[in-house]
């Protein structure tokens, strides 16, 4: 891979080269039936292009060793392979160290952590913790489970028609016994991106930390956790063009340090008596048995792909493939958006006339065009705009205008079918 | 993938756009709800039992077109039959719509339109979901039923 590949240089630095970048993506080139693949199912996971393949291939091929223990040469090279990962991973979120950057199994993942080790610490009976509308599943039940178990409350910021986030209701919200606030960065169902950096200021104005869920956001614009203020962030690498199965948590050094441990294990302790256990330091101490040794490995060539493309052309070709696919969409007789917010980024979430969304998932498929259809793990967000379900399209780098107009043509084979 | 029209059959349309027996039942004996989290299909079916047959069947709720048109055409099917021959009819849909290579039973009649949902395996849980919830208000088995 070279330094700017997929960037088209000999026009400008911040056009995004389609062709080159879709060469790099061997599951585009596949076929459903015999129609060639539209994608358009990212935000629940993105397709992986050659390098991190190739990378996940040459580890289990030549340096697979476990890490963190052997004295031996191949141990050292994956030890070294997996720490590395993790300080490409803190770059890419802009963290001021490595230490802070926890390896987890996924971004869920990364928020029970937060809320098994941070919130039961320091959440207690009375106190609240606050949420948003727009939260996906992985971001309401954590909590859920922590407030029933301390007798705490979860209070919920609401969200506009447009599925804005109401920043007056958030700051009616906090009050003394507000120990947590946690929001997503950009809602997986309406595509809304929020004011992370508003958010904070306004909980840090109160003494109250912020856990911001970046599952989304940070595979479409760059994401710095210091300019943010936030104190915990997490990510996922299968939408980060990495591997299933690895995910990241930063956290703010001096809440790591307080922060009690996770699981109990091997590799998170420093030693191990029958009467007393003492742990190993941030992040280790986070991160009990064998990790995912190949997928942190596999998220960090992910990253650095991400970062050998550039957020510039990739904003830039987003946002325009966003305005087209608006554009096109809302000429569709009988679509509606749900999701309008004017700050949104990428998610096209939809609802056609009376055809439910499943009927439309099926049709479209039929033409090889791959949508998510259901309630997405936001049934709040369905019950907040009083549908059962929608039909999401949503887009990743390496998606076209072309894509959009297969969509568009698909949707016309619904009309056939339902009339 | 095969023909489109074979999963969604003019039929199938008909008992989506204008379900049958479709609305609260009064004075129903026996009640189940049924969910498919995936999709969010939901609905509820209350019949009436007299001397063991099923003398009302009507269902509320929503869902696609596949769930929808099932438990219509599932209410129109099971009505005026036994507990008995519901449970039999419930043995032979399911074969209908989850085996690949089974004859279609021509005692299904009308049901017989949801033999294409075998083609599209995740559709499966949208035709079973009405005739799951059956079973569980005869069984009298008042948990949520959920195809998940």
């Amino acid at each position: 891979m070279t330094g700017v590949a997929g960037t088209k240089t000999t026009h400008s630095a911040h056009v995004l080269d389609e062709t080159r970048i879709r060469e790099q993506f061997p599951i585009l080139s596949s076929t459903v039936g015999d129609r060639p693949l539209v994608y358009l199912d990212n935000a629940a996971t993105t397709q992986k292009p050659r390098v991190v393949l190739d990378t996940l291939s040459r580890y289990y091929a030549a340096e697979n060793a476990n890490i963190h223990r052997g004295v031996y040469q191949l141990s050292q090279a994956a030890t070294e392979a997996y720490e590395g990962a993790r300080a490409k991973v803190a770059r890419f979120l802009h963290a001021s160290d490595p230490s802070e950057i926890v390896f987890t199994r996924n971004a869920t993942e990364g928020i029970n952590l937060v809320a098994q080790t941070f919130g039961r610490s320091t959440v207690g009976a009375g106190d609240e913790v606050v949420i948003s509308t727009m939260e996906h599943h992985s971001n309401i039940v954590p909590w859920q489970l922590l407030c029933e178990e301390k007798g705490a409350v979860l209070k919920v910021v609401p969200i506009s028609d447009r599925g804005e986030l109401d920043l007056d209701e958030l700051d009616a919200l906090l009050g003394p016994r507000t120990k947590l606030v946690s929001i997503v960065h950009m809602s997986n169902s309406l595509g809304t991106v929020n004011p992370v950096r508003e958010v904070v200021e306004r909980a840090h104005a109160r003494n109250v930390p912020v856990l911001v869920d970046g599952s989304q956001a940070a595979y479409h614009m760059k994401v710095d956790v210091q300019a943010l203020g936030c104190d915990f962030y997490v990510v996922t690498g299968h939408k980060l063009y990495g591997p299933t199965g690895i995910g990241a948590l930063y956290g703010r050094r001096t809440l790591l340090d307080a922060m009690p441990p996770y699981q109990g294990g091997g590799d998170m302790i420093s030693s191990v008596t029958f009467e007393k256990t003492t742990y190993n330091e941030v992040p280790h101490k986070f991160e009990a048995g064998t990790p995912h040794i190949a997928g942190a490995i596999g998220l960090g060539a992910a990253v650095d792909f991400i970062a050998s493309v550039g957020f510039g052309p990739i904003v830039a070709h987003e946002r325009r493939l966003l305005e087209y696919a608006t554009n096109a969409l809302t000429a569709v007789p009988g679509l509606r958006l749900i999701g309008t917010a004017p700050q949104k980024a990428s998610i096209l979430s939809f609802v056609l006339d009376d055809v439910h969304a499943h009927d439309i998932g099926t049709i479209v498929d039929t033409e090889g065009v791959a949508i998510r259809t259901g309630h997405h793990c936001t049934q709040p967000v369905m019950d907040r705009f009083g549908v059962p379900a929608t039909a999401r399209a949503s887009l990743a780098m390496y998606n076209t205008a072309d894509d959009i107009d297969r969509l568009v043509g698909a949707l016309t084979k619904v009309r056939e079918v339902f009339g | 993938m095969s023909d489109l029209r074979d999963l969604y059959q003019e039929v199938i349309l008909d008992h989506n756009r204008s379900p049958r027996n479709f609305g609260p039942l009064e004075g129903a004996d026996l009640q189940a709800d049924g969910h498919n989290p995936l999709c969010g299909d939901q609905l509820s079916i209350a019949v009436k039992v007299e001397d063991g047959v099923l003398t009302d069947v009507r269902f509320e709720g929503s869902g696609c077109a596949i769930s929808k048109a099932s438990a219509s055409l599932m209410t129109e099917g099971v009505k005026g039959k036994s507990l008995d021959e519901a449970r039999a009819i419930f043995e032979q849909f399911h074969r209908l719509v989850t085996d690949q290579e089974a004859p279609v039973d021509p005692s299904l009649g009308k049901l017989a339109v949801f033999a294409g949902v075998r083609d599209y395996p995740a559709r499966v849980k949208c035709a079973i979901l009405a005739w799951h919830t059956l079973r569980a208000a005869v069984d009298d088995n008042h948990d949520i039923v959920s195809t998940e």
